[in-house]
């Protein structure tokens, strides 16, 4: 019988190479796999980690499809680490992009510097409208936040086609499902010229910075860690849980809310049914494999951003099926989870005996690191 | 701080990148790169499956003189232009975006790319070096048109649209053309599901238009879904895209088939021959772009046969569903008698022909 024994004592190093331990171990099963499927493994994992990014116009790329990604993460990186579960940052990021759209098409003939801020504030607004009615709904009534915001995704998805098939299409555009193109105010500056990379990855740094200001520096980050790691501990020192709570809440769903408008206003300029590929999912994997920690989070961004580009490419130029980009990305949570138990965890071949089974909250404490 | 932690996460990281960091060579090759931009994946059984049979069929026609590269399940956001500008980068002198959603995205990309042909398919903006394609699928609906109206018990036919687009529109149109001309009792009952693809909803409309007796169901969604629930409950449903007579052999009438193939033939025909040019490309039966591949076997004799004739007009132009006298739904003459709606107005059809009694949604 296997079984699972807790190691002694963490060790801080390991707990922190887990996640280069997953992608060295996503690599190697990649090169078998792409042996088995007849492809030169080492041409294939170039064309999948370099060559997307092998010029400047490749790693412009790379900051267009991080910077979503890395706002979002950012922010869940703040709500995870009070042990809310906020899976909605990707409704958050469409209702961001939602109302900064509304905002944008407000002013499409306008040409003045305050178009701009207007409508990225109205995007983070729209994310932390989202994400504060699930506050509200968990500080009011106790609602599992997991529920709720799993459910907004779908209704914000939907007031999202509702309004681009409805209100806010192009009166000109044939009835097809789209908003009119933004005026020129309301786009994000480009920062390499003759590239895609926009202002947004500036507000995404910047948004890392501030969020390791916050949770390591401050009182209230303070708070917030001692809250996730125990309510009674936090409520006992007198720390305010429901003001901690909206907090938190507002401030994953507002970053969401910027990633969605940096969407529409940056590569996109105008308002689509389709604005994210599902980049609130796949900041819930980036949050966990950046241990929660801003500059894991920002390598862990980069690294899932790469990951979609490097799909695309080996489409292109290898021919290879589109599953792979999933596979690679289901790969890389599951080594990286493998690794935190082996870490934590020894496995022990015993003869049968049965005794108490190790205790699994000490596993989820441990792997937020 | 685990500063010095996160710098050994950063140098293991940057080795890894470092020992992969060979350049790839990529030789110029003779053969035409021709590439495909789907929104959908290939096995889809619909929209993009059918592009990608196009695709094939270039690759059976050129050979070695030419190489296709796809690109499946392209969201339509801010992914499509990195897409698009990835395969004119790595040497594609011919890319085909298939979905209404790639067009201005193919249009920034044409742009940067004077030199590389693109062609777009559905949409209306065009420039020096991108052209549209696009097929008169109305056509094939006024046949399917035709035989629905023949074929109903209940005279209540139903219309599975998705987005009341003119595309769409158009179509429900020359299908209330077919009823008025062949059977003006016969009503039109039509759900928008506001998806191109979505079997759910769109087994989900089937069930409702059947449960209020309706026997015939077309469709302007992609999945087979409606040919599936039509099967069970003993209706007739028409195939839409591609040949979907395996999915319901007794609810199988017909299928209105988009073949892409002879388009894409031709244009990379063009392409290698430096013949070119960016133009609106609107094909139907007669260039073999619309096919109706089959009739199901319990159709009566004379009506097939009729079907036949409809389709042979179509082909040498003496049948032209958009020929007046059309009057709108609330009875004003559109289009006078001997005269036909131009490509160029159909494209922005938005009002309903005589007969419907439902109002396009806003």
């Amino acid at each position: 019988m296997i079984k699972l024994e807790p190691r002694g004592e963490r060790s801080s190093t390991m707990a922190y190479l887990s996640p280069v331990l997953a992608a060295l171990l996503t690599m190697l099963t990649g090169l078998i796999l792409f042996t088995l499927l007849g492809v030169d493994p080492v041409e294939a994992l170039i064309t999948i980690l370099y060559v997307p990014i092998s010029d400047t116009h490749g790693l412009a790329e790379l900051c267009v499809k991080t910077a979503p990604i890395l706002l979002c993460a950012i922010g869940l990186s703040v709500v995870f680490k009070a042990k809310i579960w906020n899976i909605g940052a990707e409704g958050q990021l469409l209702m961001g992009g939602l109302f900064g759209s509304y905002m944008a098409l407000q002013f499409i003939e306008v040409e003045a510097f305050w178009v701009l801020p207007l409508v990225l504030i109205a995007g983070v607004l729209g994310g932390m409208c989202w994400s504060g009615i699930a506050a509200l709904l968990k500080v009011r009534f106790n609602t599992n936040e997991i529920l709720t915001t799993i459910m907004m995704n779908y209704i914000a998805l939907n007031i999202l086609l509702w309004a681009v098939h409805g209100p806010l299409k192009d009166p000109d555009g044939y009835n097809f499902p789209e908003s009119a193109l933004f005026g020129d105010a309301a786009l994000l500056p480009i920062l390499i010229d003759n590239t895609r990379v926009h202002f947004g990855m500036a507000l995404a740094l910047f948004a890392v910075v501030a969020v390791w200001v916050l949770m390591s520096r401050s009182f209230y980050g303070f708070q917030i860690k001692v809250m996730g790691m125990d309510t009674g501990a936090a409520r006992l020192s007198g720390f305010k849980e429901k003001r901690l709570t909206y907090f938190a809440l507002l401030l994953s769903g507002g970053l969401a809310g910027l990633a969605g408008v940096g969407e529409v206003a940056g590569p996109i300029g105008q308002l689509i049914p389709q604005i994210s590929p599902g980049y609130g999912y796949a900041a819930i994997i980036v949050a966990f494999l950046g241990r929660l920690h801003p500059l894991g989070i920002l390598l862990a961004s980069l690294l899932m951003a790469l990951l979609y580009m490097g799909g695309e490419m080996a489409q292109i130029s290898l021919g290879l099926p589109l599953a792979l980009t999933g596979l690679f990305q289901g790969m890389l949570l599951f080594y990286l989870l493998a690794c935190d138990v082996l870490i934590s965890f020894r496995i022990r071949l015993k003869p049968k005996k049965i005794t108490t089974s190790p205790r699994l909250s000490t596993l989820a404490s441990e792997t937020q690191g | 701080m685990k500063r010095r932690q996160f710098n050994k996460l950063v140098a293991g990281l940057t080795a890894g990148v470092c020992m992969t960091a060979l350049s790839l060579s990529v030789q110029a090759a003779d053969p035409l790169k021709v590439g495909f931009v789907y929104v959908g994946p290939i096995g889809d059984h619909g929209w993009s499956y059918q592009h990608d049979q196009g695709r094939l069929s270039v690759e059976a026609e050129f050979g070695d003189k030419v190489k296709t590269t796809y690109v499946e399940n392209v969201a339509e956001g801010a992914d499509a232009q990195r897409v698009i500008y990835n395969l004119a980068k790595t040497g594609h002198e011919l890319i085909f975006t298939t979905s209404f959603g790639f067009m201005n995205p193919t249009l920034k990309v044409a742009k940067q790319f004077p030199n590389v042909v693109f062609e777009h398919a559905t949409g209306y903006k065009m420039a020096k070096n991108v052209g549209t394609y696009i097929s008169t699928t109305f056509e094939g609906r006024y046949v399917a048109g035709y035989v629905a109206s023949q074929v109903t018990k209940s005279n209540k036919i139903g219309y599975i649209a998705s987005f009341p687009i003119p595309e769409v529109i158009r179509d429900i149109n020359a299908v209330q053309l077919s009823l008025n001309k062949y059977n003006p009792d016969a009503e039109l009952k039509i759900i928008w599901v506001n998806s191109w693809f979505d079997p759910g909803k769109e087994a989900d409309a089937a069930n409702a238009m059947m449960d209020q007796g309706v026997d015939v169901i077309l469709q302007h969604t992609d999945s087979p879904a409606a040919m599936q629930a039509a099967e069970r409950r003993g209706a007739y449903a028409v195939g839409q895209a591609s040949d979907m007579s395996s999915f319901g052999p007794k609810a199988h009438l017909l299928s209105v088939v988009d073949e892409w193939g002879p388009h894409y033939i031709n244009t990379v025909n063009a392409v290698m021959n430096d013949t070119w040019k960016p133009k609106a490309n609107v094909e139907g039966m007669k260039e073999g772009a619309i096919v109706i591949p089959s009739f199901n076997e319990s159709i009566p004799g004379d009506v097939i046969a009729h079907a036949e004739e409809l389709i042979a007009g179509i082909k040498d132009g003496s049948v032209y569903p958009f020929a007046g006298p059309i009057k709108n739904k609330a009875g004003q003459l559109m289009v006078p008698e001997g005269a036909r709606m131009t490509y160029a107005e159909l494209e922005k059809m938005n009002w309903y022909v005589e007969g419907i009694e439902s109002d396009i949604p806003q």
